[in-house]
């Protein structure tokens, strides 16, 4: 297993601004790398540095063995790169610029024909493969993104906020498209997101971004850990709630604390005591109105940093 | 590269521009019919075949003023876009993603418009001579053709500067209008202004023409002015090329073709008007070489941003 990505220090800055501040980063062959953060937070200026289409102030970025800026061409035959706004030639055909794509890369006429239409079969667009491109929906299109890219048989492909502009529906179908890309043909895929929660479960490790640096980096459940935040919190609508059901609530098994304002009672626990919550808030008398629990994920820690930016 | 180039010949053949195109072919024959040829015939001039070129006779402008005056257009039609429109589209990124240079874009766009340039002047010119000598059912002399293969070279350079000029501002500008407009300013700044402003400035430096002294400093400082501009350059090398009795003493004088009466009336040959021109060809190579370094170095250190 080597690196198909080695980020150390990678730093973009723009006059004074500073983009990206000094990230490090490993990808690994076959791994499906969550690069999360809010908008503005780097991810897309450090995904053009590793394609050489901007070149980093400081730092240093192999792909594939090769610096990006200096070797664009070796980096670029291995690697496909969907753009955030991907854009077709309107006015040709979804199979011809497919065509185009795999001229540029030298692919046999003969070889490209049949791969095309094989992708095109993959990506569901196989009804509007002679349809000129400016008729494709935005999900159409980000489809034949997909096609193109892998058209060149990549050993990766970076995508740049693949999800943005689809509907619920097309998303599960592009992230079952990627869990298939890394267990069936052991393509890496780098993923760059803004949406934690529609990402995470496909990706084997995540990066969060925030003000041009990575703040946390690892496996999904690692990261939960590292953050201590495991756990459920417990949220209850209590008519008739007082200070000896808050006892009696933090006195609970596994209860780490049980905090009131006004109707709402919010538990922190280790386990999950919805039942015997409810059951606490009956003996002592009071109603129970509405109860929900949720897991305490990475999702916290992550709109902890996407508060920051917005604020 | 080469998937590249031909995709670009095939959009400049395509529907986009092509009716602009065929229209300018379209406009060769209507100067092929329309050119008054017995008037031409009747001054017993000796190339016939160059003054089909530069006659005003039975149609509004000669061929040579609508070709200085309307190939700069036809030039930033083919350039302004070039690679703005890639980038407003969304294909320039997908484009440098894939496994070739970045000066292969480049490169591919300039030679492909060039080449789309080369064919629309070889045809107009092919057709104009072609119904003219239908028309009159002689054929052009040896030196004729070698005068105007300088002229159809020389015009290719002149568009090739519009052209280069139209892809740096495609570069510059994001937008396709601002590097249309952009392009369209410059065009007339280089092809109107300077004249007039090397008419002031030769006034300025010699106020009172008494002496020929005088007049030959008065029209050295203009046509040096006029040299700075592409069609300057290329309205000199075409007097030179299409008028071989009167366009050698353009050293000296800036004057229209024919109008010099008095002067020896012998042709200088078509070897010795081509040696004559080189200096305009060479510097036009060499502001289409200028504008397209700046903007190749702009090009290849850009930020490539979706």
């Amino acid at each position: 297993m080597s690196a198909l990505i080695e980020a150390h220090g990678l730093t973009k800055r723009y006059g004074g601004f500073t983009a990206v501040d000094g990230i490090d980063l490993t990808i690994n062959e076959g791994e499906v790398f969550g690069f999360l953060g809010p908008n503005g937070s780097g991810k897309s200026t450090s995904i053009l540095m590793m394609l050489g289409l901007t070149e980093p102030t400081g730092g240093t970025v192999r792909v594939c063995g090769h610096d990006p800026s200096r070797n664009p061409l070796a980096v670029k035959r291995q690697v496909g790169y969907l753009p955030e706004s991907v854009g077709f030639y309107g006015d040709l055909t979804g199979a011809q610029n497919l065509r185009f794509t795999a001229e540029l890369n030298g692919i046999p006429r003969s070889d490209a024909d049949a791969r095309i239409a094989e992708l095109l079969d993959t990506v569901e667009l196989e009804d509007a493969a002679d349809q000129p491109v400016v008729q494709y929906s935005r999900g159409m299109r980000q489809r034949l993104g997909l096609a193109d890219v892998l058209l060149k048989q990549p050993r990766l492909v970076i995508l740049d906020d693949p999800t943005l502009g689809l509907d619920p529906a097309g998303i599960v179908w592009l992230l079952g498209i990627i869990e298939e890309l890394s267990a069936r043909q052991g393509i890496a895929v780098f993923l760059s997101s803004h949406q934690l929660q529609e990402v995470q479960r496909v990706c084997h490790r995540v990066g969060i971004m925030s003000h041009g640096k990575i703040v946390l980096e690892g496996t999904v459940a690692a990261l939960t850990a590292q953050t201590d935040a495991g756990g459920f919190r417990i949220t209850l609508k209590v008519e008739g709630a007082n200070d000896a059901l808050d006892a009696a609530l933090t006195a609970l098994p596994s209860v780490r604390e049980a905090s009131r304002s006004g109707a709402d009672v919010v538990i922190e626990s280790d386990e999950d005591v919805r039942a015997a919550a409810a059951a606490t808030v009956h003996e002592h008398g009071a109603r129970l109105l509405e109860m929900r629990a949720n897991d305490r994920t990475l999702e916290d820690i992550y709109l902890r940093y996407f508060q920051e930016t917005v604020a | 590269m080469s998937a590249l180039f031909w995709k670009e010949l095939a959009d400049h053949f395509g529907r986009r521009r092509f009716t602009l195109l065929l229209g300018l072919v379209a406009l060769g024959l209507v100067w092929g019919a329309f050119v008054d040829l017995g008037q031409l015939a009747s001054t017993g001039r000796q190339f016939f075949f160059l003054d089909v070129f530069t006659t005003t006779a039975g149609v509004p402008i000669s061929l040579l003023s609508f070709l200085s005056f309307f190939g700069p257009v036809i030039g930033i039609a083919l350039g302004f876009d070039a690679i703005n429109a890639e980038r407003t589209q969304g294909t320039l990124a997908r484009l440098l993603a894939q496994p070739l240079h970045r000066d292969s874009v480049y490169n591919a766009k300039f030679l492909a418009a060039l080449l789309t340039l080369a064919l629309v002047v070889a045809s107009m010119m092919i057709v104009v001579i072609g119904l003219t000598m239908f028309r009159m059912g002689i054929a052009p002399t040896g030196e004729e053709v070698l005068r105007l293969t300088g002229l159809g070279l020389v015009s290719i350079a002149y568009l090739a500067f519009w052209l280069a000029l139209a892809i740096t501002a495609s570069v510059l500008f994001r937008n396709t209008v601002t590097s249309a407009l952009a392009s369209i300013g410059m065009w007339f700044a280089l092809g109107f202004l300077i004249t007039l402003l090397g008419g002031v400035l030769a006034d300025r430096i010699v106020p009172d023409i008494e002496t020929t002294d005088d007049a030959v400093r008065h029209v050295t400082i203009e046509s040096w002015a006029n040299r700075v501009s592409p069609a300057g350059l290329y309205s000199e090398a075409t007097s030179i090329l299409l008028d071989p009795i009167g366009g050698r003493a353009l050293n000296l004088f800036t004057i229209e073709p024919g109008r010099l009466e008095g002067l020896l009336s012998t042709p200088v040959s078509a070897g010795q008007s081509l040696q004559l021109v080189w200096p305009h060809i060479v510097v036009l190579v060499a502001m289409v070489a200028i504008l397209l370094a700046a903007s190749y170095v702009r090009f290849m250190r850009e930020e490539i941003r979706a």
